[in-house]
């Protein structure tokens, strides 16, 4: 086995981290209390490749790993998980749903403006209705021979605004339930779209969430991705690497935490000493550790996984669903060794506690992932 | 015309600096190296002002003297956006010995620019502009904070007490850059680390060259007493301690 990085990789991690230092750190509380998008920082991520980081160089991208995409999305989200998070919709679904499951023309088409940042990538699939029960879709996409005719209500649309290219899931036969599920690439400005408000999070919230109505929304044939009925199991797929993603988003959320509560208790004095010289604290720091270190390495397990072509299905959901956990766990701790500084805005961790929430939450709750997780286990 | 950016291989500056047990030596476990970053700052300028030139700067190379170890950072250089890299194969010893190796790849490269940072962050010795502009007998200009190139003209400004003085130069020169010359290094982009892999490095060997210094011994700062935080109301408090700890009154 071989745990080293390549020298590549580490410049990829070293450039996230630099650009998230440099561009990220300034104003974020600002971003966060007024919900403001990070236009410009997504532009300049845009124009450093970040949005094609994974796109093969023929339709404009980086053409890197998994290794060096998880490497980045943690240490962006050390600093700006709401930054992280519109970066993993784009590259783990939208980008890589097109690129390994669209036709050549499809890829011609929509990867070249993905991959440059000029259209940022939406995945729509939640529905009021059917959140972990994907299967129920309620949205229709009714074939009406050379196109297809949407109507419906998707909901918690990260990039539902500033996205470009949205990937729908909806129902096509629903009497064949899941088996009738297609998948499309519908572009944002199509005749018949609405949005809802902007949703006001408990974290994340400098993305753009909404909620996304479809009526009589045309979408050409040709935007369905893959055969008729292809959808849902489409959908699942894409979710699996979706999970990597969700899970190094936690894991930076837990480290960024993590480096700001060590940094606190070498300085803070309580009782005539640096408060890590408690064991309370000192143990704390060191489960923290532990569980970014367990995190870190079921993540990179799960990007050499897929960089080499095999399943990592399993080891996806393990790796989200220990990630979220110990991202809330962490995040709590780095809360409770700032003691009450900690619970005041200026110190950070109060915000990175509130953005950890949601990576129990989304792309597969803690518990689908448990039932991915037994289901395998359980198999045969 | 050519840029030539000299670049040093320096431990990052946030690194906690150890010797070895003699105080002889940096103790270099586990340090992570960098571009040094007025060097940086010198590159980021320089593909600047080729992107600006409309085609008038040909290329922007770098040269390190330095060991294999120095390539990730060389690379990096690279996937900024330098075209090319020299590399000469030493364990620099002293400015002298580094000016002295550069020159001798500027003699055969015939580089019409060339900017070096003003100083290195780990030795500070400042001297390997200076130094390199005599061997290769073209003139120097020392802290450089701003480099305009309009029309094929070059205006420098340095900084000189109390204000600034501004210079129109005709190549080849050597600039000595500082703080200024660029707002911020450029932070390299996934197409230019995917295009670093095929950049060459062009690595030589040394030309034989008495080094003049030996360093003896180093020593670390000592470390700054703690901050004391005094009431804004206890103006008594403060002057007892100006006065009587830190005796500045």
């Amino acid at each position: 086995m071989n745990f080293e990085f390549t020298e590549e990789q580490l410049m990829i991690k070293q450039a996230a981290k630099d650009f998230a230092v440099r561009e990220l750190l300034p104003n974020i509380l600002e971003r966060d209390a007024k919900c403001i998008y990070p236009e410009r920082q997504v532009k300049m991520l845009a124009e450093l490749g970040f949005f094609g980081i994974m796109i093969d160089p023929q339709y404009g991208g980086g053409g890197m790993d998994s290794i060096s995409y998880v490497l980045a999305l943690e240490e962006i989200a050390k600093i700006d998980a709401a930054t992280a998070v519109i970066l993993a919709v784009h590259n783990s679904l939208t980008a890589y749903g097109i690129e390994h499951y669209g036709t050549e023309e499809q890829k011609q088409k929509f990867l070249p403006a993905l991959a440059s940042g000029e259209k940022i990538g939406a995945f729509l699939l939640s529905e009021p209705e059917a959140g972990s029960d994907a299967t129920s879709q309620k949205t229709i996409a009714e074939d009406k021979g050379d196109y297809y005719l949407i109507n419906g209500t998707k909901n918690w649309i990260t990039s539902a605004d500033h996205g470009g290219t949205y990937i729908l899931i909806a129902q096509t036969y629903p009497e064949k339930k899941h088996k009738g599920i297609n998948a499309f690439i519908v572009d944002r400005n199509s005749p018949g779209i609405t949005l809802g408000p902007h949703e006001d999070k408990m974290g994340m919230r400098s993305s753009d969430t909404h909620s996304v109505m479809f009526t009589d929304v045309k979408v050409p044939k040709e935007n369905r991705i893959g055969e008729d009925g292809f959808g849902f199991s489409f959908a699942m797929k894409l979710l699996d690497g979706g999970r990597i993603g969700i899970a190094a988003q936690a894991i930076g959320i837990a480290g960024g935490a993590f480096d700001l509560a060590l940094k606190y208790s070498k300085e803070r004095k309580a009782f005539g000493t640096e408060i890590c010289n408690h064991q309370a604290i000192a143990f704390k720091l060191a489960d923290m550790a532990v569980k970014l270190e367990n995190g870190r390495n079921l993540i990179l397990k799960c990007a050499w996984l897929k960089d080499n072509g095999k399943p990592y299905s399993i080891e996806s959901a393990m790796a989200k669903q220990y990630c979220g956990d110990a991202a809330m766990e962490i995040t709590t701790e780095a809360v409770q060794i700032h003691g009450g500084y900690g619970y005041v805005k200026e110190y950070q961790v109060e915000r990175l506690m509130r953005e950890a929430k949601v990576t129990q939450i989304y792309e597969g709750t803690s518990e689908i992932q448990k039932i991915v997780i037994s289901r395998a286990l359980l198999k045969d | 015309m050519k840029i030539l950016v000299c670049m040093g291989n320096v431990p990052d500056t946030t690194t906690k600096i150890k010797f070895d047990s003699e105080m002889k030596k940096l103790d270099t476990n586990g340090v992570q190296w960098v571009i040094n970053p007025w060097d940086e700052l010198a590159l980021t300028r320089a593909l600047e002002i080729k992107e600006q030139s409309g085609g008038k700067i040909e290329k922007v190379s770098v040269i390190n003297v330095g060991q294999a170890d120095a390539e990730p950072t060389i690379r990096k250089a690279l996937a900024i956006g330098a075209d090319d890299a020299f590399r000469v194969d030493a364990n620099p010893k002293d400015a002298y010995f580094i000016a002295a190796q550069i020159a001798e790849i500027v003699k055969t490269e015939k580089f019409d620019i060339i900017l070096c940072g003003i100083e290195s962050s780990d030795f500070n010795d400042a001297a390997v502009g200076s130094m390199l502009s005599e061997f290769i007998d073209y003139p120097s200009v020392s802290a450089v904070s701003s480099f305009e190139f309009k029309d094929g003209n070059i205006c420098l400004k340095r900084d000189i007490d109390g204000g600034k003085e501004t210079i129109s130069i005709s190549t080849p020169f050597v600039a000595i850059v500082q703080k200024g010359i660029c707002i911020n290094p450029r932070i390299p982009a996934m197409r230019g680390i995917m295009m670093a892999r095929t950049k060459p490095i062009k690595v030589s060997v040394p030309v034989a060259t008495d080094s003049l210094i030996e360093a003896l011994t180093f020593e670390l700062p000592v470390s700054k007493a703690a901050c004391k935080m005094v009431n804004a109301e206890d103006t008594d408090k403060l002057i007892e301690l100006l006065h009587g700890e830190a005796k500045v009154l």
